[in-house]
């Protein structure tokens, strides 16, 4: 048998989060956590004294702000979780998981925080009373399958689970979700391929929301939780340009990575693999449908989105490219920022320039880890960010022909005598 | 003269399969991601395929008559033949991993059609996992009955998290499952009788069947009987541990 191969670390794409009132921003590339506090005008340090674990010592992968901005949930590849405040910038708690984390969510008066593994397992912790260290709860499972989102509904009465089996399950968070949330409202089924970002439209037709969902299927889809219905598919990659629409069902490399909704809601924002930039969609929440806005190329750079944020109302998206370990390359931590303003049914969007964005390049030097980056890196990492992604999410396919070879060390199959 | 010839899969005489060509291990890994196809929501299930004679054509979308029973692990079948004859109106389906044993069980369902005409029309098989694909197949409320006879006990502690009656499952079984409608446990390994009795006790969306009612029900009296399982069990002289449960709507909705 061949030796094991030296475990390497693995390649993780940078993250990037933004307060709602747009008072902060915080970009996660590997084990870094930055954050710019764009009020103070500076970068704000952030304090962990945990005894167990301060910091985080492996790739972060899930950042997120909760409960209207009081706090700052990251979590990731070194099996914890951690609570931060957002005034004090201070780790009010940590919390450890059995399994590497990838997916966090905050119920919406910041009571729970849920975190989902890469087993399939969701777990619960009450953040009242506040204590350092907390002991988790099951809180539901998708069978040996990994989660890639978890969202609350905006009238908090679910929580949503979306995993690499294309599904997405819609559970009713209960009053106590330490006991297990046991029933499952709906399944939105309809992806063909892992599903990987959600997002909610919110409305004053819709008040209790409908769902956006990415996928490696190359699709955004519209969902009407409370019944599991699909009311409309978007074929983004094709809308882009970057497949054509009889396109080979085995081609990968165009997936979905994230999405954010913008303006409340009646416009999301697209990343892709391979699009330099994003594809926005409209959202007529009466028909029910998702139509293309537009594509907004990002010009003068090589820059494929890894992350997208924003706050709602100030139509300002926020976008990160980056990655951690990539190899061959000396700064094991690549990121870059840029913003997109104007992003509004009226408007016509903007790519700002450096010197135009909010904190300009101060925030820049903190969020990047340097205000100038090496064009030529950021291809590499975008490649390395959509294999790592694929090897994760997408079932392997054996061929048949080496099959009998494979199985050969199975003790049924050895040759006997 | 060819292999077949010599030794039939069929039998001449009765027109059933021979186990003996269906032979398989009697474990499959759960784990293992399988390339068999999955129906990408309930409404993509085929009714035709499955039930030819009652769904001729495969446009089955606004059919009112769907699956009710579903056998998870059905084995070689034995107790799926069983129900057909004793509720010819109701649709049901095995779920079985192992592709042979799959196998053993559609030409065994279909010399049966051959030999009985107008019976065995309502039952079919499928090949699937269903600890991850029970969803894809069922609507909402859709069973009536569920059946999990003489799972893989799962020995060891660390494996105890592949038994296919979990706390965690049984969120899915209920939401497959109308209310009122029941689930049927039998093993003869204690421990995973008392694991899949106290899993049941424990969720707040099933409540054990009364005595009167498991009296009352001529289903229960298969649970031993019908299966090859079953009757094993039976031949040794072993004892089995049984546990079949309600689904009930939660107390508090949100509880």
């Amino acid at each position: 048998m061949e030796s094991e191969p030296k475990k390497e670390t693995e390649v993780a794409p940078a993250l990037i989060a933004v307060h709602p009132d747009q008072s902060s921003v915080a970009v996660a590339v590997g084990p870094h956590l930055r954050v710019f506090d764009l009020l103070a005008g500076s970068a704000a340090s952030l304090i962990d004294d945990s005894d167990a674990v301060p910091f985080h010592k492996d790739n972060i992968r899930a950042i997120r702000f909760g409960a209207s901005g009081k706090l700052l949930v990251s979590a990731g590849d070194d099996k914890t979780v951690k609570v931060w405040s957002t005034q004090s910038w201070r780790c009010i708690t940590t919390v450890s998981s059995e399994k590497r984390v990838t997916a966090v969510a905050v119920s919406n008066d910041g009571t729970f925080v849920c975190f989902a593994d890469k087993f399939g397992l969701v777990w619960v912790v009450d953040l009242d009373p506040p204590l350092r260290d907390k002991k988790p709860a099951p809180l539901l499972s998708h069978y040996c399958s990994i989660i890639t989102s978890l969202e609350f509904s905006p009238d908090g009465r679910f929580i949503l689970s979306a995993d690499r089996d294309f599904k997405i399950r819609v559970t009713n968070f209960p009053n106590k979700p330490l006991n297990g949330a046991h029933q499952i409202q709906s399944f939105c089924l309809g992806h063909t391929e892992f599903v990987s970002c959600l997002a909610f439209i919110q409305s004053q037709e819709c008040p209790q929301g409908l769902l956006v969902s990415g996928s490696g299927d190359s699709t955004v889809r519209l969902w009407d939780i409370t019944s599991g219905a699909l009311l409309d598919t978007c074929e983004v990659a094709i809308k882009a340009g970057l497949l054509e629409s009889n396109g080979k069902a085995e081609e990968h490399g165009h997936a979905v990575t994230d999405l954010c909704t913008i303006q409340d809601g009646l416009l999301v924002a697209v990343a892709i693999q391979s699009l330099q930039g994003i594809v926005l969609l409209n959202c007529n929440v009466s028909a029910q449908t998702l139509s293309l806005a537009k594509v907004v190329s990002v010009a003068g750079e090589a820059f494929v989105p890894t992350c997208l944020g924003s706050s709602s109302s100030t139509g300002k998206l926020w976008m990160v490219t980056g990655v951690s370990n990539l190899p061959g390359c000396n700064n094991p931590s690549l990121a870059r920022v840029r913003v997109i303003s104007g992003i509004d049914v009226k408007q016509e969007p903007v790519v700002l320039e450096d010197d135009n964005i909010p904190g300009r390049e101060k925030l820049l030097e903190t969020l990047q880890g340097t205000a100038s980056v090496d064009d030529n890196v950021f291809l590499a990492a975008a490649e390395a960010v959509k294999a790592a992604m694929c090897n994760l999410l997408i079932k392997k396919q054996y061929p048949s022909e080496n099959r009998e070879y494979r199985k050969k060390s199975r003790n049924d199959r050895k040759l006997k005598g | 003269m060819s292999e077949t010839e010599v030794n039939p899969t069929i039998s001449k005489s009765t027109g059933l399969p021979r186990k003996r060509f269906y032979r398989a291990r009697a474990h499959s890994n759960p784990l293992s991601d399988s390339h068999f196809p999955v129906p990408i929501s309930p409404s993509h299930v085929d009714y035709s395929l499955h039930y030819p004679q009652l769904f001729p054509s495969s446009g089955q979308a606004d059919s009112s008559k769907k699956i009710q029973f579903a056998d998870v692990g059905c084995g070689f079948g034995g107790l799926l033949i069983s129900l057909s004859t004793l509720f010819p109106e109701t649709l049901m389906i095995g779920m079985e991993l192992r592709d042979k044993v799959t196998e053993y069980v559609k030409e065994r369902i279909l010399s049966l059609r051959v030999a009985n005409p107008g019976k065995y029309q309502n039952v079919s098989v499928v090949r699937t996992n269903s600890m991850k694909y029970i969803p894809n197949y069922f609507e909402k409320g859709q069973l009536s009955k569920m059946f999990f006879l003489f799972p893989d006990p799962h020995f060891k502690e660390k494996n105890h998290r592949r038994r296919v009656i979990s706390p965690f499952l049984l969120d899915e079984y209920a939401y497959v499952l109308e209310v009122g409608g029941i689930i049927y446990t039998i093993t003869d390994v204690e421990e995973l009788g008392d694991w899949m009795k106290s899993c049941l006790e424990n969720h707040p969306m099933f409540e054990a069947l009364t005595e009167k009612e498991l009296e009352a029900d001529p289903v229960v009296k298969l649970l031993c009987s019908a299966t090859e399982e079953g009757q094993k069990v039976a031949r040794n002289g072993g004892q089995t541990f049984q546990a079949v449960f309600r689904r009930i709507a939660p107390s508090d909705q949100t509880s």
